[in-house]
């Protein structure tokens, strides 16, 4: 096979997103995403089916979930000859997971298989006490009993009390993702009201998408939870205004912009999406909801040139327009990453920022503006949550199935990620 | 009226002497209240062979707004579901048992052979446990005597056998009960699911219900009531013996149900009646339904008002005595009151077409005419003569449209059941699966079921309210 193939987004699943520690507390990445998994096989009826390839991940693991993945796929339904393995591209997970098996389908490599992402901050893995580890580590190298019980009596108890927790915080600037996301936010001015309202929008657009039972097809039930519970139904704006700054201490003392309720909170979660070619799709009479037809990936330099760390999108897209031919305007709908609500109104005022196009994207004229009424018509992360991992699997669901009903069109998909990168994407039908 | 000992071992300290004594534990059944939604929890789904109702099924819980999960060995309901618009998913992944569920339901319709039996086994086996207190099971079947094999005439017949003894194992009042659906009537399904998984069932159990083709109708969809809140929304329903007890739940149930009721009584009972009928914002109609021009004063009263829907034969008598001392006049006045008096009032409500068509008539049977009764043979023979009738005449109104069905209460706290003496009435209490009487509201809810518009595919049903009770069973 030497031509490149067009790739069939055939359908989705993901279970109720949940604030972590609550509905998923005792849930394992495993579970959930075995969870997701199986009632994806289960809505299209592949039991016993050999898949090309299954890729997902998790940016919260345990040492021991090495191959977490394919021990899911294990625990499934799917003919255990199914191979499956595990990347990670922290909230860009899901998403390029998807682009690294359709590629494989585009090139005829495979004909089918599942990308997928799971992310739990409740069942979070914490480490041994950095010494304590050293020390035990040490001890095994030990080559007599003298010398380990030497080595071991520099164990103190207060090591037992400081384990090693995993941290929300760039290694490089040691500033959380919120407090980079203030930054952001003022560099470009953006304000505490335009903030809010935009959360507002996302929980009432999701609200409105399960009074319409959007979801019934693109979601399983999970330890008796059939919606997310971020989901603020009856959120009002006076509600988001009343809250305060949550991570103006070190970078904006008494100017905090960014809230909890402009904010994403902390979420369990897992999703998946059905990805294959057209032929395969068709032998199997499964739906094609839309295709994926372009994806790109970028990354900015966020410590020595001080980009802002969630600005990558921004220069992905434009890129990613250019090789397909269209404009930043050729969209029905758009799905931007609601990671803070600063980050989605950062990037799109820098699209329409001349001097910023031009000096930053290389670009002669802005992209421009985007149609506000095209953009997370069903609700997206503010709302939702977002399970680090699992946030593309359910955007590209979404997205499909928004293609899928209006008939035909394109969607376009950003999604920022830890590190200074963005993976974006083009779905069409 | 009052069950003392089911409030007791419902007590901090009651509870704990209960179990140290090993004491039957009656639990407070969870009864309907309006308003509330069809079934509080998951229901979970299973089947065996090649199941023919899981489009149904999801027809129903749609409607109902249950959430559904499948056991693992029905991976083919969730396609299903999502193609009604249902979301769904699997109990319990990698071979773990799920969250607690509210509702069993198997469908067994596609099973053929008795060595296909190990699916019923495989499913209640993992999930029994799983079904929190008050729940439901209902197992959905064909009826034996419409299969054309006899393995699978056999294998149906044999679910009775499961029903029953899960009835008797699940305790914490858990009802379960055997539905059989005939080729054809998979479409007239939802009132009695409705009625079978929400509290409205509180005291039945282990009973079998025949669902067959809508009467009088072609097989169509059926006539679903325009809410399902108040199905009888602007029907009139005529209840016997309304003035006090058991009549009285009944007129109740049927307005809140959106009835226009008709409460008829003794002339002695007028004060009474004339009080529940203005409650309910009904009529009052002061007869006695034994004396020879009842039916056409009857016919005349309903004429009156347009037709009835509905006649709910509520009202009956006691003579009791051991048949050798039993006076003539004793036998006559119950077996008239309570058989040939319904007798001849059906055969005029129906051949006048007082009551009109797509009419329902409701009896009341008795446990006694299922099981005997010592003392009783009067009231024993009339009652039987219930379900005599309702199966005799069931093929007769259907032709005219109108079903016939009967509820046999058991055990019930009424005035009368509290005159019963002690030893007696606390045997007659605890002696069935929920270790309890049933409530007035119990029978009611059961009539409301079968005067449902939307039950046309029921008609010859003896259904007990009795909470399983080992006498007569």
């Amino acid at each position: 096979m030497n031509t490149i193939r067009r790739v069939a987004i055939i359908g989705g699943n993901r279970i109720p997103f949940t604030r972590s520690n609550t509905a998923y507390a005792h849930a394992s990445n495993q579970q959930m995403l075995t969870a997701a998994l199986q009632g994806l096989i289960d809505r299209f009826g592949l039991h016993g089916e050999r898949l090309g390839d299954v890729a997902a991940g998790a940016v919260m693991k345990h040492a021991r979930d090495f191959n977490l993945v394919r021990e899911s796929v294990l625990s499934t339904t799917l003919a255990h000859e199914t191979p499956a393995f595990d990347l990670q591209q922290a909230c860009g997970t899901g998403l390029e997971a998807a682009m690294v098996v359709a590629n494989k389908i585009a090139l005829g490599q495979i004909e089918c298989g599942i990308a997928g992402g799971v992310d739990t901050t409740s069942d979070a893995p914490i480490g041994l006490n950095e010494k304590m580890r050293a020390i035990l580590l040490d001890a095994s190298r030990a080559k007599t009993a003298i010398q380990r019980v030497s080595i071991l009596s520099r164990l103190r108890p207060g090591m037992l009390i400081k384990p090693s927790l995993p941290r929300n915080a760039e290694p490089r600037t040691g500033y959380s993702m919120g407090e980079h996301a203030e930054l952001m936010a003022r560099e470009w001015g953006i304000g505490r009201e335009e903030q809010d309202e935009f959360a507002l929008k996302s929980h009432l657009n999701l609200a409105k998408a399960y009074k319409e039972e959007f979801f019934n097809d693109l979601m399983t039930p999970f330890n008796g939870v059939t919606r997310d519970n971020n989901l603020r139904a009856d959120l009002t704006i006076e509600k988001l205004r009343s809250l305060k700054p949550a991570f103006d201490r070190r970078v904006a003392p008494e100017q905090g912009t960014l809230t909890a309720g402009n904010s994403t909170p902390l979420t369990d979660g897992a999703s998946a999406v059905l990805l294959g070619s057209e032929e395969w799709a068709r032998a199997r009479k499964l739906p094609v909801l839309a295709w994926l037809a372009f994806s790109e990936v970028a990354a900015v330099d966020f410590f020595d040139k001080k980009e802002g760390l969630l600005m990558a999108p921004a220069y992905a897209v434009p890129r990613m327009l250019s090789r397909a031919g269209l404009t930043l305007q050729d969209f029905d709908f758009y799905e931007i990453h609601e990671a803070f609500a600063a980050q989605v109104l950062c990037t799109l005022k820098a699209w329409e920022d001349p001097a910023y196009c031009r000096e930053h994207l290389g670009l002669d004229q802005p992209l421009g503006a985007i149609d506000p009424n095209k953009l997370n018509v069903n609700g997206s992360s503010l709302a939702a949550g977002h399970p680090f991992a699992a946030t593309g699997g359910r955007i590209i669901a979404t997205l499909a199935k928004m293609l899928a009903r209006k008939g035909s069109g394109r969607g376009l998909i950003s999604i920022c990620a830890a590190g200074g990168q963005g993976v974006v994407a083009i779905l069409e039908r | 009226m009052n069950d003392s000992y089911l409030d007791f071992a419902n007590s901090a300290l009651g509870a704990w002497l209960t179990n140290a004594l090993g004491l039957p534990k009656p639990l407070v059944l969870e009864r309907c209240t309006a308003g509330e939604a069809v079934i509080k929890g998951p229901v979970l789904l299973g089947g065996g062979g090649e199941p023919q109702l899981l489009e149904m099924l999801a027809a129903a819980f749609k409607s109902m707004g249950a959430q559904t999960l499948a056991h693992a060995r029905l991976p083919q309901w969730m396609p299903v579901a999502n193609k009604a618009g249902l979301m769904t998913g699997r109990w319990g992944v990698d071979g773990q048992p799920g969250e607690k569920v509210k509702a069993l339901v198997f469908d067994a319709t596609g099973m053929d052979d008795s060595t296909q039996s190990e699916a019923l086994y495989r499913f209640f086996h993992d999930s029994v446990r799983s079904v929190l207190p008050c729940g439901r099971v209902v197992v959905i079947g064909r009826p034996p005597e419409s299969c054309k094999s006899p393995r699978k005439a056999t294998l149906q017949r044999a679910l009775e056998g499961l029903t029953r003894s899960l009835a008797k194992e699940l305790r914490r009042a858990i009802n379960v009960q055997l539905l059989y659906v005939a080729e054809g009537a998979e479409n007239q399904i939802e009132s009695t699911l409705r009625f079978l998984l929400s509290p409205r069932s509180a005291y039945v159990s282990a009973q079998v219900v025949r669902i067959g083709l809508p009467v009088g109708l072609p097989a169509g969809p059926q006539s679903e009531p325009a809410d399902w809140d108040q199905p009888l929304a602007g029907k009139k329903v005529l209840v016997t013996g309304a003035s006090r007890g058991i009549g009285a739940s009944i007129a109740e149930v049927m307005a809140r149900e959106g009835a226009e009721v008709i409460c008829l009584d003794l002339p002695q009972a007028q004060p009474g009646l004339d009080e529940i009928a203005a409650k309910l914002g009904g009529t009052a109609i002061a007869l006695d339904i034994g004396a020879a021009d009842a039916p056409q004063r009857l016919v005349d009263a309903a004429k009156a008002q347009g037709g009835w829907d509905v006649v709910v034969h509520n009202a009956g008598i006691t003579r009791d005595k051991t048949i050798a001392n039993m006076e003539e006049h004793a036998w006559q006045t119950v077996v008239n009151v309570n058989l040939s008096a319904q007798e001849r009032i059906n055969d005029a409500l129906v051949e006048s077409g007082a009551l009109m068509t797509g009419g329902r008539i409701v009896c009341v049977s008795s446990i006694s005419g299922i099981a005997g009764n010592r003392g009783q043979t009067n009231y024993a023979l009339s009652k039987a003569g219930v379900v005599g009738m309702v199966q005799s005449t069931a093929p007769v109104f259907a032709g005219r449209g109108i079903t016939i069905n009967a509820v046999a209460p058991g055990f019930i706290e009424t005035q009368m059941t509290a005159a019963i003496p002690f030893a007696l009435r606390e045997a007659g209490r605890r002696m069935n699966s929920m270790s309890q009487g049933g409530l007035p509201q119990d029978v009611a809810e059961a009539i409301a079921w079968f005067a449902n518009p939307a039950s046309s595919g029921l008609t010859g049903n003896v259904v007990r309210v009795c909470g399983q009770s080992m006498i007569g069973a």
